[in-house]
């Protein structure tokens, strides 16, 4: 017993419970019952022992999470961490075959989560200053920012030498496209989100601007990728000033539930605007990319030189696939730059003042419409370059690929990355885009992990991963002021 | 320098100013002073053209500025300090200043900053802070030395007093005093604090209810049996 009056065992006992059943209340539906599509009809199948099983599983955990919160850490990490080890050692050397082992697997991580929180309770007895989850991860925040000097420079090499490593199969390099594509996206939302400050909940339009402009493009007038890009682009800012100039005299939510809305008009065009879209049934046979003029098929026509032929390599379709990686690679850090270069100069900076106090700005001598406007269109074109990528990697595009969803996995990534940092974007885009891959083994519990790690973010770094914001000049002789995040202001 | 003259504006249906007409002459400081509803900052914001006078006009250095927008308005030689400071919290002092100084030219960039920091020592200390990290009176010179940073000719400055400690606000006052005195900046001053800004001031206005009321030199106005009664006793005391 430690010394303090602590509720006793039956209160506590009493809370977990309550947990227990209000879980059990919440799950009863979403985990109960499960539909079935066996001989054309639809059967309810129960799934009673998982239920009992999750609510088992919260009752346990949040009787622990008590315990460790009321000085009884130490025992708790020890029970926890014993599983958890005693779990994963098992696993890993397969002693005794386990029946359930996506269960297995959910129990683990809620252990893990309660051993990490008993050590938590533990660290912070041990100091003087109290301090909670978030300045932990804040001071995490400040390492890896600290960090962040050779962590970008050091995964842009990785992201070079990537498929040329032995362990990069197709798979591997396809991955890596969607994820650079999410991360190219997301720096393109940046400059309108993260620096502007103008929330955008329809980036996709550009994207689906950019696609299509691509598509129709290339199939009416047999122009090439790179002959195409900058018409896309062009294409999608252009779309990107005529929203942006009846709109941005809105401000904040307002404007917000305008730019959902043209995501949407943007997408219902596409799909009822059939003699130029080719309605839901989606574009097709759209140009690949070719390299410096040389395709990459198997069997060129006669007096074309193939890619594999040119290098004098075996016919592999992975080589394409590798191609296709290197472009969105180029391009993605192609906007990385130009953001980077843009915060520096006057336009980049009014951005960013805008985004914090547009009335200081306009007495400043600021034109506000003008500022935001540019903004709108360089996010806007960014996306629409995306967008050609797309395409062309695809080879069919349709409208289906550009509902609301789109728009909010890409404010997903600027957002959870922390709004206004580059290389948040990039961790946010790895953990949002590649997680859900890594997580297949939970099978069908794959997105309640990837929900978890979402209320994760959401508890501990409320403002986003990585959301520090570098100085854009510094006088010469003089070192930065410490890298400490400061709490974004409530706005 | 600048003319404001019959200035009527409108807040919907509400007159918050009735035909106001003030003057400006070069190298003046002009205090403009009234309580809380008055219309002070309004006069003020209706200069820098938000909202637009809705009769009357504004005249800057012989032009009419009544219908030109904010931003070019500020691009012409105005400056303001803002109410309530509005620098930005999450930028350096330095972006701070650079972003006061993205009107003028980039060329005198570096002039115009040394400049600054020798009225404002204080800020060169906090060159590489966040502007939210600093204290109080820091961010009004902050908002202050922002405003300096375009070279202006007229520095419009609102209720640069407002939350300061007493020994701030003298401070404060002194250094509006040297800016007026150095440079030769011609200064209009919305201020609460009637004693400090009379004091300092050329000449003022005193604005009750949307018009001007009273007008003379800072002196006249200090002494005048009114004003001490409306806006001085129990107020600010003389032996500071």
């Amino acid at each position: 017993m430690t010394g303090h009056a602590g509720p006793s065992l039956k209160e506590n006992l009493k809370d977990a419970g309550a947990m227990a059943l209000a879980s059990a209340a919440l799950a009863l539906p979403l985990v109960g019952f499960l539909t079935v599509d066996r001989a054309q009809t639809i059967v309810l199948e129960y799934r009673f022992g998982e239920l009992l099983y999750a609510v088992a599983v919260i009752f346990v955990g949040r009787l622990l999470l008590l315990l460790a919160n009321q000085g009884h850490s130490p025992a708790v990490l020890v029970a926890t961490g014993a599983f958890s080890v005693l779990w994963a050692a098992n696993a890993f050397l397969g002693i005794v075959a386990i029946t359930w082992p996506a269960l297995g697997w959910l129990t683990w991580i809620v252990f893990s989560v309660i051993a990490l929180r008993a050590w938590f309770f533990m660290y912070q007895a041990g100091r003087r200053v109290k301090q909670d989850a978030s300045d932990v991860a804040e001071r995490a925040g400040t390492v890896i920012y600290r960090l962040g000097k050779y962590l970008g420079p050091a995964l842009a090499a990785f992201a070079l030498v990537m498929p040329l490593m032995p362990f990069a199969d197709q798979r591997m390099v396809d991955l890596g496209i969607l994820v650079l594509t999410y991360i190219m996206l997301g720096w393109g939302l940046n400059v309108v989100v993260g620096l502007a400050g103008l929330l955008d909940l329809g980036y996709v339009a550009f994207y689906a601007v950019g696609a299509y402009s691509y598509a129709i493009i290339s199939l009416n007038w047999g122009l090439n990728f790179w002959e195409t890009l900058p018409l896309a682009g062009a294409m999608a800012a252009t779309f990107g000033i005529l929203l942006g100039f009846p709109v941005l005299r809105l401000r904040g939510d307002y404007l917000a539930i305008v730019t959902l809305g043209f995501g949407e008009m943007i997408r219902l065009i596409l799909l009822n605007w059939d003699e130029l879209t080719n309605g839901p049934k989606g574009m097709g046979g759209i140009a690949r990319p070719s390299f410096f003029g040389m395709p990459f098929t198997a069997a060129p026509p006669e007096g074309v030189t193939a890619v594999h032929q040119f290098f004098g390599l075996n016919f592999a379709p992975i080589h394409r696939v590798i191609w296709l990686y290197y472009i969105i690679l180029a391009m993605a850090l192609l906007t990385n730059w130009f953001t980077l270069r843009i915060r520096q100069l006057p336009i980049g900076r009014a951005w960013e003042a805008l985004r914090e106090d547009e009335i200081a700005c306009r007495a400043l001598g600021i034109n506000p419409t003008n500022t935001k406007l540019t903004a709108f269109a360089i996010g806007a074109m960014f996306g629409g370059f995306a967008g050609s990528f797309f395409a062309t990697r695809q080879g069919f595009i349709s409208p289906e690929s550009f509902n609301f969803l789109e728009s909010a996995i890409i404010l997903a990534v600027v957002v959870l990355g922390g709004m206004g940092s580059q290389i948040g974007v990039v961790v946010a885009s790895v953990v949002l885009i590649g997680g859900p891959e890594w997580f297949r083994d939970l099978e069908a519990y794959r997105m309640v992990a990837f929900g978890a790690l979402m209320v994760a973010i959401m508890v501990w770094r409320p403002q986003g991963l990585l959301a520090h914001r570098e100085p854009t000049i510094h006088l010469r002789g003089r070192q930065p002021a410490p890298a400490v995040a400061a709490r974004a202001p409530a706005r | 320098m600048l003319r404001v003259e019959r200035v009527h504006t409108l807040y919907g249906h509400i007159e918050a100013l009735r035909g106001v007409d003030i003057e400006v002459k070069e190298r003046e400081i002009v205090a403009l002073i009234g309580s809380n509803g008055a219309g002070k900052s309004t006069l003020l914001m209706t200069i820098c053209g938000t909202p637009q006078a809705a009769a009357g006009r504004i005249l800057f250095e012989g032009r009419d500025i009544t219908r030109v927008p904010t931003h070019l308005i500020m691009r012409s030689g105005i400056a303001q300090a803002p109410e309530g400071r509005r620098i930005f919290p999450r930028m350096t002092v330095l972006e701070n200043l650079q972003m006061g100084a993205l009107v003028g030219d980039p060329a005198k960039f570096s002039e115009d900053l040394e400049n600054v920091f020798s009225i404002f020592p204080i800020l060169k200390q906090r060159e590489t802070q966040r502007g939210g990290t600093l204290s109080g009176g820091e961010q009004q010179m902050l908002a202050i030395a922002r405003a300096l940073m375009s070279r202006p000719r007229l520095l419009l400055l609102d209720e640069p007093s407002l939350g300061l400690a007493p020994m701030i606000v003298r401070q404060i006052f002194q250094i509006i005093q040297d800016i007026n005195q150095k440079t030769g900046t011609t200064i209009l001053l919305v201020e609460q604090d009637a004693f400090h800004a009379l004091r300092l001031a050329h000449r003022g206005y005193v604005l009750v209810n949307g018009s001007i009321a009273l007008t003379g030199t800072g002196r006249e106005l200090l002494a005048n049996r009114e004003v001490r009664a409306a806006y001085l006793e129990g107020g600010a005391t003389e032996d500071q």
